[in-house]
């Protein structure tokens, strides 16, 4: 009986073929767009996360100024920091990898007839090792050169490409505003960050170097601060904000006038923001599949119209209100799984275009495949439904009386 | 004469009708389509019901085919009270012991002369081989073998009463109710469709009413009933041969 009444409905499906195409578009539309969005989303979180674990999951920024609450950005109403508090911090604070403090500065950078904007951010070779940066090409600072404050300095790989193109730039002098400078060694390209800056758009100079030769002070803005595999972060972190407390003697009850950023909660604050993100546009997404639902209840709702006299000759015969009802029933649930199936290939095929126009990673999830197809298939159920029963509740000598 | 266990158990009649009546609407719009109808039918009879347009012999039928439920009186079927039966208990009803014809064929459009037959079979669960091979008998005895994969637009339209009598009889019901099933074919047509229904009559025991404006079409009952404004006026013994 149930193989009669799914045969019947493919027949009854196949002789509309415009109609039934027109009648399950919206679900199409509406299953094909939330797996688009679903997956889009999906990928570009994967790639926040992985961006931001890529900058050291054990890693800390201490920085100036109070947190925004909710926010990735720092209200700089604190001082800055100097060398000697990530010396204390280094010296005081068991368990850490290593400590690196930066400060930057934007200038340009001249080589030949070439000129480029770029930061001049001062650091140590530390800073090399909290990235987690490797050198593609030459060498680090040496001690002398960091405690001197030497011209030297390692190129990003976006200045070096503006600057050298092809060229070899290692033992090349290049000028940084006024300051002529010798590249020692060029890093490793890391691309852009999900948050659109290009990360290596810099160049490297000892922190002295930037003190005395371009910024004439001794301000610390930044201090990256890893701890060792296996050490709690939340304990560094503690430990850091009870130091800086007491250097910058911050009365007990007063709110820190600088701020210890957590990799991990970087993470889960930009993948939640994308998250919602998501979650957003499929919900927008899923609206479309219940106008595609209304769409299927108005077509059944035409059709049961239509077909009437076929009604009262069915009920005639000995067809219960059931059986009836299960036909149209039937019906309205294989044209919206139908729908639904080809709102899949679409979407998925969007999905994977997608993902390579936006350069985020394409990652297919089964799960809102199949919660995807069982949606269209509960909206045949639900918008089906009411004009089955109706099908079904007819009056057999009206239904066969009906012109 | 054909008799059947019930009939040699209860020796009550197949159909008996009490005191039917039937009202359309309310108050001052009521129409009294039916006042008070007393009739037995007994298993293997054929009775031809006649009557002026609008003296409520489709109101009746549509009665005895359990489409319809009387406004007061009983109607036993085999001595079951149909008044009594849910809606779902008249369609089991219909589908294990009654077949319709109509004036208007009320054949299914775009599907084959095999498929309109095979139709009841399926609402009552027969196996697809066995379905289709009492199909193809019940088109074999209307005289259409060969007419199978035919559409009703591809029929005559006294071809198209064949495949519904052929529907009607597939599921061998104890009782045919046709009404005017010859309406709306010439007379060639019509004595061909009699001379179809009386054989299932004589040769299956299949109990007929039949409604007919032609006195030559009620000829071939044996007793003919004329109803009048809601009522039975006469009833007659007849030959059964034109
Ligand atoms: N559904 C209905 N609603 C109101 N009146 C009806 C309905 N069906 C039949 N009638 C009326 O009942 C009377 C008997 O009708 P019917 O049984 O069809 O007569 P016949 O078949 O003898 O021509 C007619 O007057 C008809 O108008
Ligand atoms: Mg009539």
């Amino acid at each position: 009986m149930l193989r009669e009444t799914v045969l019947l409905a493919f027949r009854e499906i196949r002789r509309n073929v415009l109609r039934s195409s027109l009648t399950i578009l919206g679900i199409v539309i509406g299953v094909a767009a939330v797996i688009t969005m679903v997956t889009l989303g999906g990928g570009a979180t994967a790639q926040v996360a992985s961006d931001i674990a890529k900058l050291g999951t054990n890693l800390l920024q201490v920085r100036p100024g109070q947190a925004r609450r909710g926010h990735s950005g720092t209200r700089s109403t604190g001082d800055m920091f100097k060398e000697d508090d990530a010396e204390a911090i280094a010296r005081e604070i068991s368990g850490l990898a290593a400590v690196a403090p930066t400060a930057s500065q934007t200038t340009q950078a001249i080589f030949g007839n070439k000129n480029w904007s770029t930061a001049a951010t001062g650091s140590t070779n530390s800073y090399l090792r909290v990235r987690d940066w490797p050198l593609e090409n030459g060498r680090q600072f040496t001690s002398g050169e960091l405690r001197a404050g030497k011209a030297v300095c390692i190129l990003g790989a976006t200045v070096r490409k503006e600057l050298f193109g092809g060229q070899n730039p290692i033992g090349a002098t290049i000028r940084l505003g006024k300051l002529s400078c010798q590249v020692i060694g060029v890093l490793e390209s890391k691309g852009q960050s999900s948050f659109g800056t290009d990360r290596d758009d810099f160049v490297l100079i000892p922190l002295r170097t930037l003190h005395r030769r371009i910024t004439g002070n001794t301000d610390v803005s930044r201090i990256y601060v890893s701890a060792q595999d296996g050490v709690s972060t939340k304990k560094v972190e503690q430990d850091v904000e009870r130091l800086m407390r007491e250097r910058r003697h911050i009365a007990s009850g007063k709110e820190d006038d600088f701020h210890v950023r957590d990799m991990q909660e970087l993470v889960s604050t930009m993948t939640g923001t994308t998250r919602v993100l998501t979650g957003l546009l499929g919900a927008v997404a899923a609206v479309s599949l219940l106008v595609g639902g209304i769409g299927i209840m108005n077509i059944m709702l035409v059709s049961v119209t239509e077909r009437t006299r076929e009604i009262g000759i069915r009920l005639a015969v000995g067809a219960l209100e059931r059986d009836v009802l299960m036909q149209f029933l039937v019906e309205a649930v294989v044209l919206s799984s139908f729908g639904g199936l080809i709102g899949i290939v679409l979407g998925v095929a969007a999905a994977a275009v997608g993902a390579r126009l936006l350069a985020v990673p394409f990652i297919f999830d089964p799960g809102i495949v199949v919660i995807a197809f069982v949606f269209s298939a509960a909206v045949g159920v639900i918008f089906g439904y009411f004009p089955a029963r109706q099908a079904g509740q007819m009056d057999p000598i009206e239904a066969l009386r009906h012109e | 004469m054909n008799t059947t266990p019930s009939e040699q158990i209860s020796k009550s009649p197949l159909i008996e009708l009490k005191g039917v009546a039937k009202v359309y609407g309310k108050g001052r719009a009521a129409m009294h389509a039916l006042r008070g109808i007393d009739l037995r039918i007994d298993h293997g009879e054929f009775v031809a019901v006649m009557g002026p347009s609008g003296s409520g012999k489709s109101t009746c039928m549509n009665i005895l085919g359990c489409l319809d439920t009387p406004s007061a009186g009983a109607y036993l079927f085999d001595g079951v009270d149909a008044g009594e039966l849910s809606r779902d208990q008249r369609a089991l009803l219909r589908r294990n012991y009654l077949g319709f014809v109509f004036q208007g064929f009320n054949l299914l459009n775009r599907t084959s002369a095999l498929e309109n037959v095979e139709l009841p079979l399926i609402y009552r669960g027969t196996p697809t081989g066995e379905r289709r091979a009492c199909a193809l008998r019940a088109l074999e005895a209307v005289g259409l073998k060969g007419w199978e994969t035919h559409t009703p637009g591809e029929l005559s339209g006294g071809q198209q009463q064949r495949v519904a009598i052929a529907r009607a009889i597939v599921t061998n019901p104890k009782v045919l109710l046709a009404d005017e099933p010859t309406g709306n074919l010439d007379s060639a047509c019509s004595r061909e469709i009699m001379e179809v229904l009386a054989a299932f009559n004589s040769e299956r025991g299949i109990t007929i009413a039949l409604v007919t404006h032609d006195a030559d079409m009620a000829a071939y009952a044996k007793r003919i009933i004329r109803f009048l404004d809601g009522i039975i006026d006469s009833e007659e013994q007849n030959g059964g041969t034109p």
